[in-house]
C-alpha cells in the first residue's frame, strides 16, 4: 500500500471489474464511482482519469460528478470515516457533545483527517435514525443509539483498528419502532398478491381503480398518482439515439433525505415486497418493463436484503420474463444507491443522478411523465405511494377512498421524533389532528412541531388543533416535536445550515442565499445580531421564494420565516440593542496569531471579547 | 392570421413558435438583464438575473416559452430590486475588484451593476480562496471572477467538442474545473482559437501579454450602458469568432 492508501500500480486491475460489472455504461457513473471508492478507498485523480477513459467520458465530467456527492472523497478521507448525523433531533439527544468527545479521544480535529490517516470525524445531514439517535455513519454503515459509553468504545475500536465486522453487532441494530398500525402497516399479504390482483384487473381497469382511490403522492407534493400514471401510459416513447428500444420506466424514490423522515426506511426494511409489488403494479399499468429503485446512500445497509428479496421474486416468477406466467409481461427492478445529496429527492434531480450525472433539478416542462429517465416517459413515486398502490390493487379504489378525508384519501405514515416518550412510526388516516398525534406519542410539553421537515411548516401551540391532510397541513411524513425547554432559534439555525450544505449550487439565489442566511443566523447566535439581520433574512426569504430554480431553494428560508413569525422572542433576546454590528471580530481575527505565538494572556485579546459569552478577556 | 404576441410591460411583442420570453424581447430590442444566457447556446436559467413575472408567476425569461397573450412584467422596481440583490450575491461570492481588472468596461457583471444601480455589494464578502491558473502559454484563468454561468462549459462541449471545462463541487463550493488530471489548463487541449476562449462574460479567461489595449473609459460598456446594446447582445452567434473585449 502506498501512503495514499491504494496501490497506484494496481489501479486498472481494481477498477476493471467495477466498470465491467456495469457494462462500461456512462449512465452508471454514480454507481461506478461508488463501487470504485469501495475498492480503492477513495477516488484519487488517477482513478477518475481511468474511469473517464473506460467510459469514454471527458475526465472533467467524471470529476464534476464525483465532486457533487458528499460521500465521494477525492482526497484520502481516513481509514475510518465517522460522520455524526446532524439533524436537530440528534443534537437534542446530545450528538454535539458526543462528537467533541470522540474527537478528543482520538486527538483529531473535526473535519480533518488525523495525521496518521487513520480517522476523520465530521457531521452529515440527517441519516434517518431520529427515533433511535444520536446516530452516525462509519464508513457508510449506520450506527444508532449513541451514548457516552458507546462513543468511548468506538474510539477504542478505531484506535485498535478493529474491522467493522468485529464491532458489536448491537451498535448497528436498526429498529422499526412501529407504534401505530393502520391499513398499510397491518397488511399481511404474501409477496406478489397485489401484482396478481392487478394482473387480474388488467392495466386499464387498474388505472380506473387508481382514479377512484384519489391516491395522492406521499413524498410531499401530493400530486394525484392516477394522473401521473395515466400521462405516462398515454405518452409516446421513442427509440433512443444509441439504439436502445423505446421504453417506459417506473422509478421508486427512496432517497428519503428530508430531516426527521424515516418511514421509507421502515417500509424498505419490513415491507419490501409491498414496495416491489407497488412498482410492479405501476409497471403493469403504464406499460413499463424496467423499474429503478433509488436508495439513499445512508440506507445502503438495506441493500443486501433488498437484493435478496429481488432474487427471491425472480425465483418465484414475480420478476423477470413472463411475470406470473403472463407471456409478454416482463419486468425487472434495478437498485441504484445515492451518495449523499438531499437534492436528489427532487424527482428530476433524482433522474439526473440515475443517469450518472450531477444531481441538478431539470427545467420543467417537460415533466418526467413525458420525458423522464433517458428522456422516456417515467413515473417517479415515493416508497409509501407505491405501497398504497399495491393495497389499491388488492382492495380496490373505492375502499381506499373511504379512508381519510375527501381530498386526502387513505392513511399517512408519520415519522415522529424529538421530545416525545415513544418516537417511531405512526400510521393514521388523513385528517387526524396534531393534538391527537401529540397525545398518542406522549409529547407532554410541546411548544412546537416541525411538520414535513425543514422544508415544511413549523406549528406553534395555538395551531395544534389543525389536522394532517393536504387541505390543511400537508406532510411528507416528518413530525419533529420540540418541548418548551427547547430553543427554537437553534432549531431554525440548524435548518439554515442544512440548506446551505444541501443546496446544489445551480442557481444564484439558492447557492449564495443559503450561505448568507446561515451566516446571519451564526451572527445572531454569537450575540452580534440586530434588527438589521432579521430584515436581511426576510429579504433573502422573499428572493429565494421568487427566483430559486427548484423547491429546495424556495423552501430554504421557510423554517426561519415560521420561527420568526411564531417564536420571535427566541431571536430577540439574542439581539444587541444596536442598529448594526459588524460580523467581523477583531479579537477572533487574531486567534491564529495567538495560536502561532502560543499566547493567551489578556494583552493578546481585544476588548470586544469581553462582551461575548464564554470568552475570557 | 395575426402573429402571436406577449404583453411585455404593457407593450405587445410578437414571437415565433418555440421562442422564449427572452428571444422575443431581444428580437424586439427590449432589454432583459441576463448573464448566463447567450443566444447561440441552449438556455439553462441558472443566474436568475432574467427573472420576470409571467402571468403572475416568477419565471426565468430565458427558459420560459412565450405564449400568446402572456402578460410579462420586466422593468419594474420589484424585479430590478431582486436582480440587484442577485448581483450583490455574485459580487460577494467571488473576488471582484473592478479597478484592476483587465475586463473592466467590457464585463457584463460590472455593466449590469451600473445598469441596475448597484451602489455597494451590501453583503459581507466571502473572500473565497481561488488560485489563478497561469500554466497555459496563451491564456490566464482567473477563477476569482467566475460567476458559474457555464458559458465556457457549453461552448467547449457543444461547439469546440473538447469539454475543456466542467463544474465540480456542490452548493457554495461549486467551482469551475479543467479537463486534465493535473487540473491545469496547460495540460488540456484548450487553445485561444476555441469558441470557449471568447464567451466569458466576466474576466476569467484572459489572453496573456495583451492588456489594456483600449483604455478604461473607452470600452464597450463605458461608452453606452448595457441596456442600450440589445441588438449587439442578440447578434452574438456561433459561427463567427466573438468580437472580443477591447475592440468594441
Amino acid at each position: 500500500m502506498s501512503e495514499e492508501g491504494f496501490d497506484a500500480g494496481r489501479l486498472d486491475e481494481l477498477l476493471r471489474p467495477v466498470v465491467d460489472r456495469h457494462g462500461g455504461e456512462p449512465g452508471q457513473l454514480v454507481q461506478i464511482l461508488r463501487e470504485a471508492q469501495g475498492v480503492v478507498g477513495y477516488l484519487p485523480a488517477a482513478a477518475l482519469t481511468a474511469i473517464a477513459r473506460a467510459l469514454g467520458l471527458p475526465r472533467a465530467q467524471v470529476e464534476g460528478v464525483a465532486g457533487f456527492y458528499s460521500f465521494f472523497h477525492l482526497t484520502p478521507p481516513g481509514r475510518y470515516r465517522v460522520l455524526f448525523s446532524d439533524n436537530i433531533t440528534d443534537r437534542m439527544l446530545g450528538s454535539g457533545e458526543l462528537l467533541d468527545r470522540l474527537c478528543n479521544k482520538l486527538w483529531v480535529e473535526r473535519g480533518k483527517v488525523s495525521e496518521d490517516g487513520l480517522v476523520s470525524v465530521d457531521t452529515t445531514s440527517c441519516t434517518g435514525m431520529c427515533d433511535q439517535g444520536p446516530a452516525l455513519l462509519v464508513n457508510g454503515q449506520a450506527l444508532t443509539r449513541l451514548s457516552g459509553e458507546r462513543v468511548e468504545r468506538i474510539g477504542e475500536l478505531i484506535r485498535a483498528q478493529a474491522p467493522l465486522a468485529d464491532w458489536p453487532a448491537e451498535y448497528f441494530r436498526v429498529d422499526d419502532n412501529i407504534r401505530r398500525r393502520d391499513t398499510l402497516l397491518s397488511a399481511e399479504w404474501p409477496a406478489g398478491a397485489a401484482l396478481r390482483a392487478a394482473i387480474a384487473r388488467g392495466g386499464e381497469a387498474m388505472l380506473a381503480e387508481m382514479k377512484l382511490s384519489n391516491l395522492r403522492g406521499r413524498g410531499g407534493a401530493g400530486f394525484t398518482t392516477a394522473i401521473k400514471w395515466e400521462s405516462a401510459r398515454r405518452a409516446e416513447c421513442h427509440a433512443e439515439a444509441d439504439g436502445r428500444p423505446a421504453a417506459r420506466y417506473v422509478v421508486c424514490n427512496a432517497d428519503e433525505g428530508e430531516p426527521g423522515t424515516f418511514k421509507d426506511r421502515v417500509l424498505l426494511a419490513s415491507y419490501a415486497d409491498l414496495v416491489f409489488d407497488g412498482m410492479s403494479v405501476a409497471a403493469l399499468t403504464i406499460g413499463a418493463r424496467q423499474g429503478l429503485l433509488y436508495l439513499r446512500g445512508e440506507y445502503a445497509y438495506l441493500l443486501p436484503a433488498l437484493r435478496e428479496n429481488l432474487e427471491r421474486r425472480r425465483r418465484s416468477g414475480l420478476l423477470g420474463r413472463a411475470v406470473c406466467g403472463q407471456a409478454g409481461l416482463d419486468f425487472e427492478i434495478d437498485i441504484h444507491v445515492g451518495a449523499g445529496a438531499y437534492v436528489c429527492g427532487e424527482e428530476t434531480a433524482l433522474l439526473e443522478s440515475l443517469e450518472g450525472k450531477r444531481g441538478i433539478p431539470r427545467i420543467r416542462p417537460p415533466f418526467p411523465v413525458t420525458a423522464g429517465y433517458r428522456g422516456q416517459p417515467t413515473v417517479v413515486n415515493n416508497v409509501e405511494t407505491l405501497c398504497k398502490a399495491a393495497l389499491i390493487a388488492l382492495r380496490g379504489g373505492a375502499w381506499f377512498a373511504g379512508l381519510g378525508t375527501k381530498q386526502s384519501t387513505g392513511t399517512k405514515l408519520l415519522s415522529i421524533s424529538g421530545d416525545v416518550e415513544t418516537p417511531g412510526i405512526y400510521e393514521y388516516p388523513f385528517g387526524v389532528s396534531v393534538n391527537q398525534v401529540l397525545q398518542d406519542c406522549g409529547a407532554g410539553n410541546a411548544q412546537a412541531v416541525q411538520v414535513s421537515g425543514p422544508s415544511g411548516i413549523c406549528l406553534a401551540m395555538h395551531e395544534f388543533s389543525r389536522s394532517i391532510a393536504f387541505e390543511d397541513v400537508p406532510t411528507a411524513g416528518a413530525f419533529m416535536v420540540f418541548g418548551t425547554h427547547r430553543d427554537m432559534f437553534e432549531v431554525a439555525r440548524n435548518f439554515a445550515h442544512f440548506f446551505r450544505h444541501e443546496s446544489c449550487g445551480f442557481c444564484t439565489p439558492c447557492r449564495v442565499g443559503t450561505s448568507l442566511v446561515a451566516n446571519c443566523m451564526d451572527k445572531i447566535a454569537k450575540g452580534l445580531g440586530t434588527q438589521y439581520e432579521i430584515n436581511q433574512v426576510f429579504k433573502i426569504h422573499r428572493l429565494l421564494h421568487a427566483a430559486s430554480h427548484c423547491g429546495l431553494g424556495q423552501a430554504a428560508c421557510n423554517p426561519l420565516f415560521d420561527t420568526l413569525q411564531k417564536f420571535r422572542p427566541a431571536y430577540e433576546r439574542r439581539l444587541c440593542s444596536l442598529d448594526f454590528e459588524p460580523a467581523f471580530d477583531l479579537d477572533q481575527a487574531l486567534a491564529a496569531a495567538r495560536q502561532m505565538t502560543g499566547r493567551d494572556d489578556p494583552a493578546a485579546h481585544f476588548g470586544l471579547a469581553a462582551r461575548l459569552p464564554g470568552v475570557t478577556p | 392570421m395575426t402573429q402571436p404576441s406577449i404583453l411585455l410591460d404593457g407593450q405587445p411583442v410578437p414571437f415565433a413558435d418555440g421562442q422564449t420570453i427572452m428571444d422575443a424581447a431581444m428580437a424586439a430590442d427590449i432589454f432583459i438583464p441576463h448573464l448566463c444566457h447567450h443566444p447561440e447556446f441552449k438556455p439553462q436559467g441558472s443566474c436568475k438575473l432574467c427573472t420576470v413575472k409571467a402571468s403572475g408567476r416568477y419565471v426565468s425569461a430565458c427558459t420560459m416559452p412565450a405564449r400568446d397573450g402572456m402578460e410579462v412584467e420586466n422593468n419594474s422596481p420589484d424585479l430590478n430590486d431582486k436582480r440587484r440583490t442577485l448581483l450583490q450575491m455574485l459580487f460577494v461570492e467571488g473576488n471582484h475588484f473592478c479597478p484592476s481588472c483587465e475586463k473592466s468596461g467590457n464585463c457584463m457583471l460590472q455593466a449590469l451593476a451600473y445598469e441596475l444601480e448597484m451602489l455597494s455589494p451590501h453583503f459581507d464578502q466571502f473572500y473565497p480562496n481561488r488560485p489563478v491558473d497561469a500554466s497555459h502559454p496563451e491564456v490566464l484563468l482567473d477563477f476569482n471572477r467566475c460567476i458559474l454561468c457555464e458559458l465556457c462549459v457549453r461552448a467547449s462541449r457543444d461547439v469546440d467538442g473538447k469539454s475543456v471545462f466542467s463544474l465540480s463541487g456542490r452548493g457554495i463550493d461549486k467551482h469551475l474545473i479543467v479537463n486534465a488530471e493535473s487540473g491545469r489548463l496547460a495540460d488540456s487541449d484548450f487553445s485561444w482559437a476555441d469558441k470557449a476562449a471568447h464567451v466569458c462574460p466576466v474576466g476569467v479567461i484572459l489572453r496573456k501579454r495583451e492588456g489594456f489595449a483600449v483604455p478604461i473609459g473607452k470600452r464597450r460598456y463605458d461608452v453606452e450602458p448595457i441596456g442600450m446594446q440589445v441588438e449587439r447582445l442578440a447578434a452574438r452567434s456561433a459561427g463567427e469568432a466573438y468580437e472580443d473585449c477591447g475592440e468594441g
